[in-house]
C-alpha cells in the first residue's frame, strides 16, 4: 500500500527525519489560508498515487495566498495519469545547494534490505547507477538484527561524503531504516534529500509503501496518520465489474475467485489460477483474442462462488463469450467449477452451449465434471489439448460469432 | 536419484489440524511419502489418518531423526513455526503458507541461512521426486497426481505451483518424465531461487534436463542467467515465462506478490533477452518444452 506524499511525511516526522513545514488541503480556500499561515514562498504538490507530477503539471510555484489559491484551484481539476489529486500539499519552498537519494528496499537476490544511496539526487536513479556508478552506494543489512547506525554511515560514506554532511545524513539515513523495519516498508525513499544554504538537510519528496499482508499490524500507527482502514490504493481506481467481483470473492471464503481485472476486448475470462492465468492470458492474446477481464480462480471455490462470478462476467454488456481454462489442478474439483460455470451461465440468461467458448480444466474429478459439461452441450477439452490450444479455440469462437 | 527428498525422507507437518493440511497429509500418505505426525499446539494425543499429532517439534526431534517439515500454519505464526522447526535441528523446510509479510521471511531466511538449514518457498507447494516421495501439495490426490508426474529425467523448478503440475504433465506425456519438481514460491524474498538448486541438480546424475516457469518481476531468472554463464552448467534448460502481457502496465498487480512490474529490467522481455543469451531456451508454449529439451539432450 502507496501513502501519499503528505502521509509519508507526516510518518517520516514520527521518525524524527527534517522536513519544511506544509499544510495538507482539499479546497483553494484552505489553500489560501495554509499559504497565508505559512508565508513564505511555497510550492504547491498534487497528491496523487502516481510518478510524473511535474510532467503532468501537478506542482506548481506561487509567491502569494492568492496565487495559491487560483493555482491549486487547476492542479485539483487535474487528471494526472487517470488519478485526481485528492488535495494539495503546500509547502514552504527552499532553495537547494545539493540533492541527495536514499532509498531502503528489500533485495529478493540477497534475501535482506538494502540501502541505495546517492549524492546525485533529484534525477532518475536508473540513470546515476548507469552513468556514475561511483555515486550510488548498495548496502545490505540484516532484517533479523537490531539495526545498528554504522550501516547508513557506510552507505553515506561510500560516495564519498563526509564532514558534517556525513553525520547528518547518516542519521536521516538510520531513521529511515528503522522506519522501514518497525512499519513493515516494502520501499522507503526519500527522493530528493536536500541540503539548505544554513547547511540544514532536509526530506524534500517522498514514496513509502506498506506491506499489504502486514497492515493489520499497524492499524492504530494508520489511524494516527489518517490512513481509512478500507482505503485499498489501486493503481487506478476500481471499475464497477472489479469492485462487483471482489464482493463475490468476499462473500464466500472457500476457494478464490479475484483479482479480476477489467480490459477492453469481447472474450471474458474464467481463468487460474496465479500462474495459469498469467500464462492463459499471454495465450488469448498471442490467439489475437481481445479479453474483457483477467481473474484468478483457484484454491477449491463453491458452486455458488463460481457461479457468481461467471453470471458477473456473462452479465457484462461487452462480453460476447467466456472461456474457462486453468491448469491441470490439484487442489481445484473440475466438477464444482463446471457445475458453478453452467450455473451461472444459465442465471444471466444464456445458453452454456453457447455462451461458453471453451472449458479447459483438466485434474480432479474431471470425469465427473466432463459428464456434465456433456449434458448441457459445453465444448471441454482434456490435458491432451494445451493451454495455448485451447485458448486459440476460444478466439476462433469469437471470429465465428 | 533426486535431490533433497527420496523414498526414506522421514518428515512432519507443522500445522497438521489445519483444514488444508488434513487434506494433504492424507496425499502425502497416499502417495508412500514417510510422514511420521505433525505439529498443532494443544493438540497432543490427536491422530491425523493415523499419524500422531504433538504440541511442540521438540517432541518428534527428541525421539527420532526428521528429515524435513512442512510448515502450513497461518501467516501470523510462520516465522515462529519455522524457527522453530530450525532450532530443534530439522534441515529441510517446506513453507507452504501464503500471504507472510517480507520482513519476517527475511528474518528466517537469514536464520536458516545461518544454520545450513535448505528452505523452500515460502508460498509453494513443495517437492516431488515421483515415485518416491513428495513434501507438499503438489500434484493433488493420488491418481492425478501419478498421472501428471511421472517418474524421468527432468527437473523442473517454478514460481506457480499449478505450473508445476502442468509442465510436469506435458514433459509426463512426452515420455521424458520428472526426476525432482519443486514449486519455489512466488513471493519476492524466496529460501531457494532457481540458481541456489541448480547445484543440486547438477550433481544429480538421473537429471538430464530442466524445465523452468517464470513470471515478471524480481531478479532470480538474472541469477540464473549468470550462473549458467559462470558455472557452465552441463544441463539444458528450457524456460517458460508467463506474464508477458504485463510489460504494457506497469504497476498493476497480478498473480503473485513477486509479480510486481518495478522497472525495466525486471519486465518479461528483458528476463528474455538475458536468458537467451546465456544459453536458456525460451519455450513460446508449454506444449513446446518438451521438444525443446529433447533437441538439447540428445
Amino acid at each position: 500500500m502507496r501513502f501519499y506524499e503528505y502521509e509519508a511525511k507526516q510518518v517520516l516526522k514520527k521518525y524524527s527525519i527534517p522536513l519544511p513545514n506544509s499544510l495538507f488541503v482539499q479546497n483553494s480556500d484552505s489553500a489560501f489560508n495554509a499559504a497565508t499561515d505559512l508565508s513564505t514562498e511555497v510550492v504547491i504538490k498534487s497528491q496523487v498515487l502516481s510518478g510524473g507530477r511535474m510532467k503532468a503539471g501537478g506542482i506548481d510555484f506561487a509567491n502569494s495566498p492568492e496565487e495559491v489559491r487560483v493555482k491549486s484551484q487547476t492542479i485539483l481539476e487535474l487528471d494526472i495519469n487517470g488519478l485526481h489529486p485528492v488535495g494539495v500539499l503546500i509547502e514552504e519552498k527552499k532553495n537547494v545547494l545539493q540533492e541527495y537519494f536514499a532509498a531502503v528496499t528489500y533485495d529478493g537476490r540477497a534475501k535482506k534490505p538494502v540501502i541505495i544511496f546517492s549524492d546525485m539526487g533529484g534525477i532518475d536513479i536508473e540513470e546515476v547507477a548507469n552513468s556514475h556508478p561511483d555515486h550510488l552506494s548498495r548496502t545490505h543489512f540484516s532484517a533479523a538484527k537490531p539495526f545498528s547506525p554504522f550501516t547508513a554511515k557506510n552507505a553515506v560514506s561510500a560516495v564519498g561524503v563526509t564532514g558534517r554532511e556525513l553525520n547528518q545524513l547518516s542519521g536521516i539515513v538510520t531513521n529511515l531504516c528503522k522506519l522501514f523495519l518497525e512499519r513493515d516498508l516494502t520501499l522507503a525513499e526519500i527522493n530528493p534529500i536536500g541540503k539548505l544554504e544554513d547547511g540544514s538537510i532536509i526530506a524534500l519528496d517522498c514514496h513509502l509503501d506498506m506491506e499489504s499482508e502486514a497492515r493489520n499490524t499497524h492499524s492504530a500507527f494508520l489511524t494516527e496518520i489518517g490512513v481509512p482502514e478500507e482505503d485499498n490504493r489501486q493503481a487506478r481506481p476500481p471499475t464497477q465489474f472489479e469492485i462487483d467481483a471482489a464482493n463475490v470473492d468476499a462473500a464466500d471464503t472457500r476457494g478464490v475467485a479475484g483479482n479480476l481485472t477489467e480490459f477492453d476486448g469481447n472474450l471474458g475470462l474464467i481463468i487460474g489460477a496465479g500462474g495459469g492465468s498469467l500464462t492463459l492470458f499471454d495465450a488469448v492474446r498471442a490467439a489475437g483474442g481481445n479479453p474483457a477481464n483477467y481473474c484468478e480462480i483457484g484454491g477449491n471455490p463453491s458452486v455458488a462462488k463460481a457461479a457468481n462470478l461467471t453470471k458477473l462476467i456473462c452479465s457484462q454488456p461487452k462480453v460476447d463469450k467466456v472461456a474457462v481454462m486453468m491448469n491441470v489442478v490439484s487442489n481445484t474439483r473440475v466438477d464444482i467449477v463446471a457445475r458453478g460455470v453452467i450455473k451461472g451461465c444459465i442465471e444471466a440468461g444464456f445458453d452454456p452451449a453457447e455462451k461458453i467458448a471453451i472449458f479447459r480444466i483438466p485434474g480432479s474429478w474431471e470425469e465427473e465434471g466432463f459428464a456434465l459439461l456433456e449434458r448441457y452441450g459445453v465444448d471441454y477439452v482434456d490435458r491432451s489439448v494445451s493451454m495455448h490450444e485451447a485458448a486459440q479455440r476460444a478466439v476462433q469462437k469469437m471470429k465465428g460469432s | 536419484m533426486s535431490i533433497l527428498i527420496d523414498e526414506n525422507t522421514k518428515f512432519i507437518i507443522q500445522g497438521i489440524t489445519g483444514r488444508e493440511a488434513v487434506t494433504m497429509a492424507k496425499e502425502l500418505l497416499d502417495y508412500g511419502s514417510k510422514l511420521v505426525g505433525g505439529v498443532t499446539p494443544g493438540r497432543r494425543g490427536r491422530e491425523v489418518h493415523g499419524v500422531p499429532v504433538e504440541d511442540t517439534v521438540r517432541a518428534f526431534t527428541d525421539n527420532q531423526p526428521i528429515d524435513a517439515s512442512v510448515i502450513s500454519v497461518p501467516p501470523a505464526f510462520a516465522a515462529d513455526a519455522v524457527n522453530e522447526a530450525i532450532e530443534a535441528g530439522i534441515k529441510l523446510l517446506v513453507v507452504v503458507t501464503e500471504r507472510i509479510p517480507r520482513k519476517q521471511v527475511a528474518q528466517f531466511v537469514e536464520y536458516a541461512e545461518q544454520e545450513n538449514v535448505r528452505l523452500i518457498g515460502p508460498n509453494c507447494l513443495g517437492i516431488i521426486s515421483p515415485g518416491k516421495s513428495k513434501l507438499g501439495g503438489v500434484g493433488g490426490a493420488l491418481e492425478s497426481c501419478k498421472q501428471a508426474f511421472r517418474p524421468g529425467s527432468i527437473g523442473v523448478m517454478s514460481r506457480s505451483g499449478g505450473m508445476t503440475t502442468e509442465i510436469a504433465n506435458s514433459l509426463s506425456e512426452s515420455g521424458l518424465g520428472i526426476s525432482t519438481a519443486i514449486s519455489i514460491g512466488g513471493d519476492a524474498i524466496i529460501g531457494s531461487t532457481y540458481a541456489e538448486l541448480m547445484p543440486l541438480f547438477d550433481q544429480d546424475p538421473e537429471t538430464k534436463g530442466i524445465a523452468i516457469y517464470s513470471e515478471p518481476g524480481g531478479r532470480a531468472e538474472y541469477e540464473l542467467a549468470e550462473y549458467m554463464e559462470s558455472t557452465g552448467s552441463k544441463l539444458p534448460v528450457v524456460a517458460f515465462m508467463a506474464g508477458r502481457f504485463m510489460d504494457e502496465m506497469p504497476g498493476m498487480r497480478f498473480g503473485h506478490a513477486g509479480t510486481i512490474v518495478e522497472g525495466k529490467a525486471d519486465t518479461t522481455s528483458e528476463k528474455i533477452v538475458k536468458l537467451s543469451e546465456s544459453g536458456i531456451s525460451v519455450a513460446e508454449k508449454i506444449e513446446d518444452i518438451p521438444a525443446l529439451l529433447k533437441q538439447r539432450i540428445s
